[in-house]
């Protein structure tokens, strides 16, 4: 019996575990693809590439939660440099200082006893 | 495909269940036959002529099940569809099909939430989403705030401008005896209120109370015969785009772009030619969005077409004359109080509130965050 295949996500997961920015990419379709999954929601078809990201992106659009307990901070929609789009947080700076436009770099999110490791961005002035 | 014909359903019943905070230990079915009960009081139907039953709760996970047992039927054609606050809107549609069909020929579709008494946590499950939850959006709302930074972005939209919506809702919910908030609201207590998701406050974002209902629908033939004038579905469209917000494709662009063209199609119908506009106004960017996609302003001119008191009571265009989940009620899916709403103004029969020569009303549902988009018009026998 063959052995079942990965699921995108730990493929996903192993990559940030390696400090890399994973994402798919549709040759058929010519373009990427995010979240990741088993088949290109373009063409249907089963041949997906995994890729790395350059790790450079813009934030496409960002809010700052205030939780009924404990600081603000920032959730954001980043655009990546590769052309597909990921839930994120800014880093470094307010979260109020977020601006929609603004350039930002990938770094991970460590993994912590439970939690996956996932990407996180910090301001990258000029890049 | 040809589709449904305009005209061939109508709604004939419809009815309010308990709303607000409702008395212990109500459960969902409960309110639902609360809602059953009255709206077939309101046309004159009996459980025994029920052979259609739709409904959805985030509170069971069989609900159409659940509903049947209660009420002790076995409906030949059931349906529990369920894509958020939109799911009844989506119902009216699949009623009208089966109607059409012979599959049936009296539906009832039913809702029920007691969201405030159990609190939002025990009302619906949490679902983890590897790609979002880790960075810990308060969903819904970040996900409408998201979408209302884009749009204060790219067309100058200000918080006033979103606050102007709430103020709109507040004023038609003074004129609803059964509104939840009424006490009277500014723009300023708007963008003074606590933050929630910035741009938004709690007060840009729905209630949270308990309520349900249900609406009757048959076929044309059917209707003429019972106690109200029937509200004839003129129109019905359905779009959507995404279920999680970092899938929609275009932040400022919703599915009542394509729900309400599909819908206008099949009435034979412009948005000018709208009385009366009840919106799924979950946040009050929804209000803004719904407008421009359903053709009442330009895409981008929403904010300014919200302001000034153009959508409040006396202003140009009636939109959310019950209030809205803004201020009526919001029980998690609000979706029914669409449709009862918009039945009620082209009955004449909302008093203080009534939009003077009501002949077709257009309600909009919105689910999931802006994901799934139904739109549902409605005419008085004069428009058919």
């Amino acid at each position: 019996m063959p052995s079942p295949q990965d699921s995108p996500l730990k493929t996903y997961i192993d990559h940030l575990n390696r400090g890399e920015l994973a994402y798919q990419f549709s040759p058929e379709a010519g373009r990427p693809v995010f979240y990741p999954r088993v088949l290109c929601p373009f063409t249907g078809s089963e041949t997906l590439e995994w890729r790395v990201s350059k790790g450079l992106g813009t934030v496409h659009a960002t809010t700052v939660v205030h939780p009924a307990e404990g600081k603000p901070f920032n959730v954001a929609l980043v655009d990546c440099d590769e052309g597909f789009r990921l839930m994120s947080r800014v880093e470094d700076i307010a979260p109020e200082q977020v601006r929609i436009g603004q350039r930002v770099r990938f770094r991970v999110h460590k993994a912590e006893g439970d939690e996956a490791p996932y990407p996180v961005f910090t301001p990258a002035e000029g890049a | 495909m040809d589709g449904l014909k305009r005209g061939s359903a109508a709604i004939v019943g419809v009815a309010e269940s308990d709303l607000g905070q409702v008395a212990e230990d109500m459960s969902v079915f409960d309110l639902m036959g609360q809602g059953v009960r009255r709206a077939l009081d309101d046309c004159g139907l009996t459980l025994k002529d029920v052979d259609g039953l739709f409904c959805a709760t985030t509170q069971s996970r069989m609900s159409v099940l659940g509903l049947a047992e209660y009420l002790k039927i076995d409906p030949p054609f059931m349906g529990s569809t369920i894509v958020g606050g939109s799911s009844f809107e989506y119902h009216v549609a699949h009623a009208m099909g089966a109607i059409a069909l012979g599959l049936c020929n009296v539906a009832v579709i039913a809702y029920g939430s007691t969201q405030r008494s159990v609190g939002r946590k025990q009302a619906s499950v949490r679902e983890v989403n590897p790609y979002e939850t880790p960075f810990r959006p308060f969903l819904p709302s970040s996900a409408y705030a998201l979408a209302a930074s884009r749009h204060m972005h790219e067309f100058g939209t200000t918080r006033e401008q979103l606050a102007a919506a709430a103020v709109a809702a507040r004023e038609w919910a003074q004129l609803n005896p059964a509104a939840w908030e009424k006490k009277p609201l500014t723009v300023e207590d708007v963008l003074k209120a606590r933050m929630v998701s910035y741009p938004l406050t709690v007060r840009d974002c729905c209630l949270v109370t308990d309520g349900g209902g249900a609406i009757v629908v048959t076929s044309a033939e059917r209707a003429k015969s019972l106690k109200k004038a029937p509200a004839y579905v003129l129109g019905c469209g359905q779009s959507t785009t995404h279920a999680n917000i970092t899938s929609m494709p275009d932040l400022t662009v919703t599915g009542a772009l394509n729900s309400g063209r599909a819908a206008y199609k099949m009435a034979g119908l412009g948005a000018a030619d709208v009385d009366a506009v009840e919106l799924y106004d979950a946040f009050t960017i929804n209000t803004i969005l719904f407008l421009e996609d359903l053709g009442f302003c330009k895409k981008g001119e929403g904010g300014a077409f919200v302001s000034g008191g153009r959508i409040a009571p006396k202003g140009s265009l009636a939109v959310n004359t019950n209030g809205g989940g803004l201020s009526y009620c919001h029980p998690g899916m609000y979706g029914l109080f669409l449709l009862i709403e918009a039945v009620r103004q082209l009955r004449g029969e909302c008093g203080a509130r009534q939009v003077k020569d009501c002949e077709v009303a257009l309600a909009h549902g919105n689910g999931g965050v802006l994901s799934s988009q139904a739109t549902v018009i409605l005419g008085t026998p004069a428009t058919v």
